[in-house]
C-alpha cells in the first residue's frame, strides 16, 4: 500500500502536474489573454509592497535557479567537472539558505499586507491569497530541510532527489522508488512543489512565463509591426 | 490561430531592418490591438438626457455595447438658431458625462427593498388576515408600529418581490383612505420638466386616489415671490441664447459657468460681441473672472445695493433728465400712473390701497367688477379714467383686457405719471425704514424707523367722502429718497448724502464703494436707453434664499422696469434656478393630475406643510413683531407665524393638507343626512366648530400625514430644510435636534394652533421611496422601489434655458428588477384596485381648494381682509373660505382609470392660465394613435395610456406648445379676453404636431403659446414678458401691469408695499448651542450659505465616484483664510458646523475666494459617502439642512387677491434658509461610527 501510494505521488502525480502546468498555461494564454497578468496591487497601496516584493522576488529567483540547476544538471556533468556531492550540498545549503531567508522576509511582508490591509484584502481573490500561503508553506518546508541535510553532508540523499527529478523528466515513472525512503520533509516539499506546478495556470503565477527578459537581446529601437508579409518602410 | 503557437516563430519574426538596424520590421501577431479598437466600438446610440433638475437639459448620446450602457457623449444635432446668433451646442458637462457609472454601480437599487421588521410583521399578519386588515393590525398596535418606525435610517433592508411589496403599499393606502381620509396619503416629487411622464405616473395615481401632490418650487425657495407679485407669473425668463442679444449683462449672485455650464458659452459669446458684464457676488466665483467689474457685496444686503442703483437711475434718468423711452415704458406697462389712497394713521399719512372705480360716485361707468378696476388721471383732460387691463376687465367681460392706451370706453388716453406740476399740493407721506434694525453680523444705519417725505397729492371726492391720492410714480420716487425739489426731509441732494437709499448710504451696508455703484447703475441705464431695453440681469437662486428675498428681487426688478428692459429682447430678468419650465404644461396637467377623470386635484404647498408636520413651528424663534412694519395699519398682528398660515388656510388663501380633521370620505353623507348641500354643510360646520380644519391641530394623530411617496426626489438628503426635525417628528428616528421647543422654553405659543406638550415622533406609517440609487432618503424609507435610470425609460424633458423639447429613451431595459416609474405606479394602481374593495367602493370625496390664480375666483376680497372665524364675514366657499367640491372616487376601478384617458377631456375641454378650449379633436387623435380600449368596463371606448410612450403622446397631443392646432385654439381663446388678434403667432405652425418619435429623432423647438409670455420664432429669442409688451397682453396682476406697488393689507402691514432694504432676520440659533459641549477648539460664528455646486447637480453625482474623484471626495465647507485662522483651522481639517437645529461635519476648504464672516457649503452633499459622526449629536454627519429650519413669511400667504392668489408652485410660502448662522469648529475626534448601533454614542439630550 505504501509503495503504491509512493508510486502514485512520485511516479504519476508529477505527470499530472506537468501536463496541467503546460496545457493549462497554453489554454489560458490563448483564451484568456486579458487575465494574463501579475495582478499587481501597487496602485492600491505602495506600503510594504516595495520591500516585500523586491525581497521576495530576489530570493525566489535565486532559489528557483538553484533548484533548476541543482536538480536537473546531469550528475555526469558534476562528476566531469569534479564537483563533489558534498561540496555541492554545502553550496545549496548556504546559497539556498540565504536566499530562503531573504525570500521569507519578503513573503512575510507580502502576506501581512495582503491579509491585514483592508483595501488589499477586499480586492484579493481566493487564489491571490492561496498562492501566497502555498509559497509560504513551501518556503518554510524548504528551510526546514536544511537541518535534515546537515545530518548527511555526503550528498547521497541529494543525489536521490536529483536522480528522481531527472528520471521524471526523462519519462521514467519508476524512479518514484528512489525517493521512497527520503526524509518525510523532503517528500512533503516535493509534493507541494509539484502542487504549485498544478495550480500554476490558475493563478497570477502565469506572469512568470512573461518575465520581461526579451528586451535584453532585442534588435532595433523602433519596431514596425507589419501587416504585410515583408514590408520595410521606405522600400 | 493560437497566440502561443504564433509566438513560437521567434526566429522568423523579424522580416527586415531599416535605419542601419536601429529599426526592425516584424510580422508578429497584431490581434491584441483589437482590444483598444473594441474599447470605442458600440452596438447602438440612443438619445436620452439626465432628469437631475438641471436647467442644462442637454440631449446626450447613450452608447450601448453588448446590452450594457458603456458611456455617453454630447448630442450635437439641436435645431439651428438663426443667422448672426450662435448655435446651442455643444451642451453637456462632466456631471452628465459621468452618469452611466450609476447603472451598474454598487449604489444602484436593484431589487424592491423593505425594512425586515416590517416585512416580518406583514407576513405574520397576512397569514390570517386580508391585506387592509393586516396593515391595520400592524399600525394600530403601538409596539409593532414602533418596531420599524424607530429603526428608520439604521439599515435592515431585505429584498422583497414586486407582488408582496405593492400589496403592502396598496393596503396601507386603502387603510389610510378609509380610516383617516385619502388626503393623508402624500406624494412628493419635484420638477415635472425633468421627466414629465415619471412625475405624472405618481401624481396620476395619487390624484385618482384623492391623495395630495406636494409643491416643490416654493419649498426649494427657487420660486421668487416677487415674480407673481410683480407680473402674476410664476417665473418666466429669457432662454440663454437671448443673453447674446444683450448689451449690458449683470450677473447678480448667479454663477453661470459653474451652474449653467452648457449655456455659459452664450455669455462668452455675448462678451465677444461687445456686451459689458458686471458680476455682483460676495465670493470670487467662477463667474467673477468673466466680469469687467466685480462687486463683492456683503451677502444678504443685495436689496440695499439695488435700491442705491435705483436711486442713481431715477435721479439721472427721470429727474435730472427725462428719458422718453423710460417714461413712455413705465406709463404704458407699469402701475406707476395708478392712484393710491393715502390715509392718516398715528398722525401721519401712509399709502393705502389702489383707488378703485367703485369708490367714485357712479363707478366711472363701470358695472362689471368696479372693485377690481384701478384708476388713473388722463394727462390731457385731467379726468379720472379707468385704464384697460386691470383684473376687473379680465373676468366677467370680454375684449377690454389689454394694454392699449385707452380707457374702458375705448377713448385714447395718455395717463399722467406724476401729480407734480402747476398748482401741485404736497403732503408728507410716511415710509417704513428697516435698515436701522440691529444685527450682530450686519451693519445698519441710525435713521428713523419712519421716514417722511414730501409727495405731490390730489384731493378727490369719493362716493363716501374726500380722499387724498398720489400716483405710484410719485410714491415710488419718494421711497427711493430722490430729490425732486419738493423740499422736506429724507431726500438726497447728492449721491454722497447719508440718506436712504443713496450710494453713500449703501456703501456702509453693502461694503461696495459708492463710485462703483454709481458707475454700474449709470452704464446699465445708459445702455438700456440707447438699445431700448437691452440690459439684462441674470440672477440665481442665491438672493432668493434670504428671508426677505422679495426685497432683493424687487430691488432688481425695479431697476429693470425703470429702464424698460422687461419684455425686450436682450433685456430683462433672467432668474435661473431649477428646471421649472414645463413647456407643454397644459397638455401634461390632465395626465398628471387625472383631470380627465375628476377635478379638482389635491395640491399642497410644501413649505407650510413641512413646517407644520415636521413640527418646525414648535421651535419658532422669529416673532411677528420683529418683522412688522412701523407703519402697519391696525389689524390682528398678534400670534405666531403658523397662526398666519392657519388664517390664510381658513380664508381660502393657501391650500391645506390634510384638509379637515374629519375623513373627507364621510362628509358628503353627513351633509346628505342633514339634507344640506355639501358646500353649505362644510361652511356651516366649520363655523359652528362641528368640523375643524386639520391645520389647527397638526399634532393630532388623526391629522398626521400617514403615507408618503417620494419619487424623483431626495427629500431628506437634499431639499428638506430642517432635516433633523424631519427625522425627529415626521420619521420618529434618531436625530440631532439640539434646541428646545416653545413649551420647554416657556415661550409664547401660537394662538390658532393647539399646543400639545408631547410632540409626536414618527407621524408617518409608511415612507415609500422610488429611486435608482440608494440616496439618503432611501436609507430612511420603509420601502425602496428600484426605478429605471434615465437611460432605461421613455420620457420628455424641457428647460427654460433653451426652447427645445427632447426625450429620455430606454437605451437598455431596466436592469435587475427595476421598472420605470410609470410601470411602478401602474403596478401599485392595479394592486390597489384588487385590495381596495375590502374597505372602499365608489366614494364621495369632499375636496377643499384654495382660491386659485388665473381663475374667476381670484378676485375675492377687494378692499379689506375679513376673517369668518372672527365673525367679520360669513364663510362663503371660494370667496372667504376654501372652495368645496364633491369628487367621485371609483376605487375598485382606479387601475382602469389610470390606464385610460378619461371622459372629462371631451366633456370639459382643456385650458390653462384662465383660457380654455375644446379638445375633442385631440382626444380623437389619441384614440387613433394609442388605440381605443375594447375591454368591457369603466374605460371602454377611451384612449389607451398603457405605456410611458402612450403617456408622452397624451402630453404632446394636448399641449399647445407641441400641437400647432391647439396653439391656434389657445391664442384664439386669449383673443376673446383681450379683444386683439393673436392667432397670427401660431398659424404658421398650425399643422405641426410634435410626436414622441419626432423628438427621439431630433430635439424640436416648441410652438409659441399664450401659456407663456415669450415667443419662439425666427425673429426673436424666447424672452419673458415679450407678448405683454409687443402684443399688449396684460400681466396677470391687479392693475394688469407690472405692479411695483403691492397694496394688499398684509403687504402694507409688513412694510413691503414698496421695495425697501431689510436686513437678514435673526434666527437666534447660536447662543443656546455654542457652549453646549466644548471640545477644546474655538468656534467661529459664520453665516451659512448653501450655493449650487460644481461636482453635482443637487445631490445627484455627489455619490458618484467619478465626480467624487474630481472634488474632495466627501462633504466640505468653504471658509475664508481669516476665519480659519481665528478658529485654528487649516485646509482639509474635519470641522463641525452647528446651531440649535443640529450639526454637520465636513472638511474645511480654506480659501481666499470666500468673504470673511460667511461659509459656503455646497448644498446636497448627502451623508452616505465619507461622512463621519458628529461630536455633538452622535449621529452620522448631518447634511447641509441639519443646521437649517424653515421660517415662513406672512406676506407669502396672501390669497384671493388677483396675482396674489394661490397657484401650485406659483405663490405661497417659500423655504428660505440663508439668514442662518452656524458655529464652526475643528473636530477633536473623527469617529466613523463603524460599530453596531448599540455601541455608538447617544445624542446629547435636548
Amino acid at each position: 500500500m505504501r509503495d503504491v501510494l509512493n508510486h502514485v505521488i512520485f511516479g504519476w502525480y508529477p505527470y499530472l502536474c506537468l501536463t496541467v502546468f503546460i496545457l493549462g498555461s497554453w489554454v489560458r494564454f490563448d483564451r484568456e489573454q486579458y487575465t494574463w497578468r501579475s495582478g499587481s496591487s501597487q496602485l492600491l497601496r505602495r506600503r510594504q509592497l516595495i520591500w516585500g516584493s523586491n525581497l521576495f522576488h530576489a530570493g525566489i529567483l535565486v532559489i528557483f535557479f538553484g533548484h533548476f540547476v541543482g536538480l536537473l544538471t546531469p550528475i555526469a556533468i558534476f562528476d566531469t567537472l569534479g564537483i563533489s556531492h558534498g561540496f555541492k550540498q554545502w553550496m545549496a545549503i548556504i546559497i539556498g539558505g540565504l536566499a530562503g531567508i531573504v525570500c521569507f522576509i519578503g513573503l512575510t511582508l507580502l502576506i501581512h499586507r495582503r491579509l491585514f490591509d483592508a483595501r488589499i484584502r477586499t480586492t484579493s481573490s481566493f487564489s491571490d491569497i492561496a498562492i501566497l500561503l502555498l509559497l509560504y508553506a513551501q518556503l518554510i518546508l524548504g528551510l526546514a530541510t536544511i537541518p535534515v541535510s546537515m545530518g548527511h553532508l555526503d550528498g547521497h540523499e541529494m543525489v536521490k532527489l536529483m536522480s528522481w527529478a531527472q528520471g521524471v523528466l526523462t519519462l521514467q515513472p519508476n524512479v518514484a522508488a528512489l525517493v521512497a525512503d527520503v526524509n518525510p520533509l523532503f517528500k512533503l516539499h516535493l509534493f507541494l512543489g509539484m502542487t504549485i506546478f498544478l495550480v500554476f495556470p490558475f493563478t497570477r503565477l502565469v506572469h512568470v512565463w512573461s518575465a520581461p527578459v526579451w528586451y535584453l537581446g532585442r534588435r532595433g529601437y523602433q519596431v514596425v509591426r507589419s501587416r504585410r508579409a515583408s514590408a520595410i518602410p521606405g522600400e | 490561430m493560437s497566440h502561443l503557437l504564433d509566438r513560437l516563430t521567434f526566429f522568423k519574426r523579424v522580416t527586415g531592418e531599416f535605419s542601419q538596424g536601429h529599426g526592425i520590421v516584424t510580422n508578429e501577431d497584431r490581434r491584441w490591438e483589437d482590444g483598444y479598437r473594441k474599447r470605442w466600438q458600440h452596438d447602438k446610440i440612443v438619445r436620452s438626457t439626465h432628469g437631475a433638475n438641471c436647467t442644462g437639459s442637454c440631449s446626450w448620446k447613450i452608447y450601448v455595447k453588448g446590452g450594457i450602457v458603456t458611456w455617453e457623449t454630447q448630442q450635437t444635432d439641436y435645431p439651428r438658431t438663426r443667422p448672426e446668433l450662435p448655435n446651442h451646442e455643444p451642451r453637456g458637462c462632466s456631471r452628465g458625462a459621468s452618469y452611466s457609472w450609476y447603472l451598474y454601480s454598487g449604489n444602484r437599487v436593484k431589487y424592491p427593498l423593505v425594512r425586515s421588521r416590517l416585512l416580518k410583521l406583514w407576513r405574520e399578519a397576512r397569514a390570517n388576515l386580508a391585506p387592509v386588515a393586516a396593515w391595520a393590525s400592524i399600525v394600530e398596535t403601538p409596539q409593532k408600529r414602533a418596531a420599524y418606525v424607530k429603526k428608520r435610517g439604521l439599515g435592515g433592508f431585505v429584498r422583497a418581490d414586486w407582488d408582496d411589496i405593492t400589496e403592502i403599499i396598496a393596503a396601507a393606502n386603502a387603510y389610510t383612505a378609509r380610516t383617516y381620509g385619502p388626503d393623508r396619503v402624500i406624494g412628493f416629487s419635484p420638477i415635472p420638466a425633468m421627466s414629465m411622464v415619471s412625475y405624472a405616473a405618481g401624481a396620476r395615481y395619487l390624484s385618482l386616489l384623492g391623495g395630495v401632490c406636494m409643491s416643490f418650487y416654493d419649498w426649494y425657495c427657487d420660486l421668487p415671490p416677487a415674480s407673481p407679485m410683480t407680473w402674476g407669473e410664476q417665473t418666466d425668463v429669457p432662454e440663454s441664447a437671448d443673453w447674446y442679444n444683450s448689451g449690458f449683462l449683470i450677473l447678480w449672485g448667479s454663477n453661470v459657468p459653474q451652474t449653467r455650464t452648457p449655456d455659459a458659452h452664450f455669455y462668452t459669446e455675448a462678451r465677444y460681441r461687445g456686451a459689458k458684464s458686471v458680476v455682483i457676488c460676495p465670493d470670487y466665483s467662477e463667474a467673477s473672472k468673466f466680469a469687467d467689474m466685480w462687486l463683492s457685496v456683503k451677502q444678504g444686503t443685495d436689496a440695499a445695493l439695488a435700491m442705491a442703483m435705483g436711486h442713481v437711475i431715477l435721479t439721472e434718468f427721470y429727474v435730472k433728465k427725462q428719458t422718453s423711452y423710460f417714461i413712455d415704458y413705465v406709463r404704458q406697462y407699469t402701475d406707476m400712473p395708478m392712484l393710491v389712497r393715502l390715509v392718516r394713521q398715528d398722525g401721519r399719512l401712509v399709502p393705502e390701497r389702489f383707488l378703485r372705480a367703485s369708490e367714485i360716485a357712479g363707478g366711472l361707468g363701470e358695472t362689471n367688477n368696479p372693485d377690481w378696476k384701478t384708476v388713473a388721471i388722463d394727462a390731457a383732460s385731467n379726468e379720472l379714467v379707468v385704464p384697460r387691463g386691470s383684473v376687473g376687465f379680465r373676468w366677467g367681460e370680454k375684449g377690454k383686457w389689454n394694454l392699449e392706451e385707452k380707457d374702458s370706453a375705448g377713448q385714447e388716453r395718455k395717463l399722467r405719471l406724476t401729480l407734480a406740476g402747476e398748482k401741485q399740493e404736497l403732503a408728507s407721506v410716511a415710509f417704513p425704514y428697516f435698515g436701522n434694525i440691529e444685527h450682530d453680523h450686519f451693519t445698519g444705519t441710525k435713521h428713523q424707523s419712519i421716514l417722511e417725505r414730501n409727495v405731490p397729492v390730489r384731493r378727490l371726492k369719493l362716493a363716501d367722502g374726500e380722499a387724498l391720492v398720489a400716483t405710484v410714480y410719485d410714491l415710488f420716487l419718494a421711497n427711493y429718497g430722490v430729490d425732486r425739489g419738493f423740499g422736506g426731509a429724507n431726500t438726497a441732494q447728492s449721491f454722497d448724502d447719508d440718506v436712504p437709499y443713496t450710494p453713500a448710504w449703501a456703501e456702509v451696508i453693502t461694503g461696495v464703494s459708492r463710485d462703483k455703484i454709481i458707475a454700474v447703475a449709470r452704464e446699465f441705464a445708459l445702455n438700456a436707453e440707447k438699445t431700448r431695453g437691452r440690459s439684462m440681469i441674470i440672477i440665481g437662486a442665491a438672493m432668493n434664499h434670504w428671508f426677505h428675498m422679495d426685497m432683493n428681487y424687487r430691488g432688481v426688478i425695479n431697476m429693470l422696469v425703470m429702464c424698460g428692459c422687461v419684455g425686450q429682447s436682450g433685456g430683462g430678468w433672467s432668474h435661473y434656478v431649477g428646471q421649472e419650465k414645463l413647456r407643454p404644461q397644459t397638455g401634461w396637467q390632465p395626465l398628471a393630475f387625472a383631470l380627465d377623470w375628476a377635478r379638482p386635484p389635491r395640491q399642497q404647498n410644501s413649505t407650510s406643510f413641512w413646517y407644520a408636520h415636521t413640527d418646525q413651528w414648535r421651535y419658532e424663534t422669529l416673532s411677528v413683531k420683529e418683522i412688522l412694519s412701523p407703519t402697519a395699519p391696525a389689524g390682528p398682528w398678534d400670534g405666531a407665524l403658523i397662526d398666519y398660515n392657519v388664517r390664510a388656510e381658513r380664508m381660502g388663501w393657501l391650500p391645506s393638507a390634510p384638509q379637515l380633521s374629519t375623513n373627507p370620505l364621510t362628509i358628503a353623507a353627513k351633509a346628505a343626512a342633514k339634507g344640506q348641500d355639501v358646500k353649505d354643510y362644510v361652511a356651516g360646520a366649520l363655523k359652528s366648530g362641528e368640523v375643524q380644519l386639520a391645520c389647527e391641530d397638526p399634532d393630532d394623530p388623526k391629522n398626521w400625514p400617514r403615507n408618503l411617496f417620494v419619487w424623483r426626489s431626495n427629500l431628506l438628503g437634499s431639499s428638506g430644510k430642517g432635516h433633523e426635525y424631519f427625522l425627529k417628528h415626521l420619521l420618529g428616528t434618531t436625530h440631532g435636534v439640539m434646541g428646545k421647543d416653545l413649551g420647554e422654553d416657556g415661550k409664547q405659543k401660537p394662538s390658532e394652533v393647539k399646543w400639545r406638550d408631547d410632540a409626536p415622533e414618527g407621524k408617518l406609517d409608511l415612507l415609500v421611496t422610488l429611486d435608482f440609487r440608494m440616496s439618503t432618503t432611501c436609507v430612511y424609507s420603509d420601502i425602496v422601489l428600484p426605478t429605471a435610470t434615465w437611460y432605461e425609460k421613455n420620457d420628455l424633458n424641457t428647460s427654460d434655458m433653451h426652447p427645445f423639447i427632447h426625450p429620455l429613451t430606454a437605451a437598455v431595459d431596466p436592469v435587475w428588477e427595476c421598472r420605470s416609474d410609470w410601470d411602478i405606479y401602474k403596478a401599485i394602481a392595479e394592486k390597489f384596485s384588487h385590495v381596495a374593495p375590502e374597505v372602499l367602493g365608489v366614494e364621495k370625496d369632499v375636496v377643499l381648494t384654495p382660491i386659485l390664480h388665473d381663475t374667476p375666483g381670484e378676485i375675492a376680497q377687494a378692499m379689506d381682509v375679513k376673517d369668518w372665524k372672527r365673525g367679520e364675514i360669513e364663510p362663503v366657499p371660494g370667496k372667504t373660505m376654501p372652495q368645496v367640491t364633491v369628487v367621485e372616487r371609483d376605487y375598485p376601478n382606479l387601475y382602469k382609470r389610470y390606464t385610460a384617458l378619461g371622459p372629462l377631456m371631451q366633456k370639459l375641454g382643456n385650458g390653462g392660465k384662465g383660457m380654455s378650449w375644446n379638445t375633442e379633436h385631440e382626444v380623437d387623435l389619441l384614440k387613433r394613435l394609442n388605440g381605443e380600449i375594447v375591454e368591457e368596463g369603466a374605460a371602454k371606448g377611451l384612449a389607451r395610456i398603457e405605456t410611458d410612450i402612450e403617456a408622452a403622446e397624451v402630453i404632446l397631443t394636448l399641449a399647445p406648445e407641441t400641437n400647432g392646432e391647439v396653439a391656434v385654439k389657445a391664442w384664439e381663446s386669449l383673443s376673446q379676453a383681450t379683444g386683439r388678434e393673436h392667432a397670427h403667432l401660431a398659424i404658421p405652425k398650425e399643422d405641426e404636431k410634435i410626436r414622441f418619435r419626432d423628438v427621439v429623432a431630433q430635439p424640436r423647438k416648441i410652438i409659441s403659446s399664450p401659456i407663456w409670455s415669450g415667443l419662439e420664432s425666427e425673429k426673436v429669442c424666447y424672452n419673458a414678458g415679450y407678448t405683454n409688451v409687443h402684443e399688449l397682453i396684460p400681466w396677470r396682476t391687479l392693475t394688469g401691469r407690472q405692479q411695483l406697488y403691492q397694496d394688499h393689507l398684509w403687504m402694507r402691514a409688513f412694510g413691503e408695499g414698496l421695495c425697501v432694504y431689510r436686513p437678514p432676520i435673526d434666527t437666534k440659533t447660536i447662543k443656546p448651542a455654542i457652549d453646549r459641549k466644548p471640545n477644546g477648539h474655538k468656534p467661529v460664528v459664520l453665516n451659512f450659505i448653501t450655493p449650487h455646486q460644481k461636482w453635482g447637480i443637487h445631490s445627484t453625482y455627489t455619490d458618484n465616484l467619478l465626480m467624487l474623484t474630481l472634488s474632495r471626495g466627501g462633504p466640505c465647507i468653504w471658509i475664508s483664510e481669516t476665519d480659519a485662522k481665528k478658529a485654528g483651522i487649516v485646509d482639509n481639517d474635519w470641522v463641525e458646523a452647528f446651531n440649535t437645529n443640529g450639526a454637520l461635519v465636513a472638511r474645511a476648504v480654506v480659501s481666499q475666494r470666500v468673504k470673511e464672516g460667511m461659509c459656503m457649503m455646497y448644498h446636497a452633499q448627502e451623508k452616505i459617502v465619507n461622512v463621519p459622526g458628529s461630536e455633538l449629536t452622535g449621529q452620522r454627519g448631518g447634511i447641509h439642512n441639519s443646521v437649517t429650519r424653515a421660517v415662513l413669511k406672512p406676506t407669502h400667504m396672501i390669497g384671493g387677491y388677483a396675482q396674489q392668489s394661490y397657484g401650485f408652485n406659483y405663490y405661497g410660502t417659500v423655504g428660505s434658509n440663508r439668514d442662518e448662522f452656524v458655529a464652526v469648529r475643528k473636530m477633536d475626534r473623527v469617529d466613523w461610527l463603524d460599530r453596531p448601533t448599540a455601541d455608538q454614542p447617544q445624542p446629547v439630550e435636548a
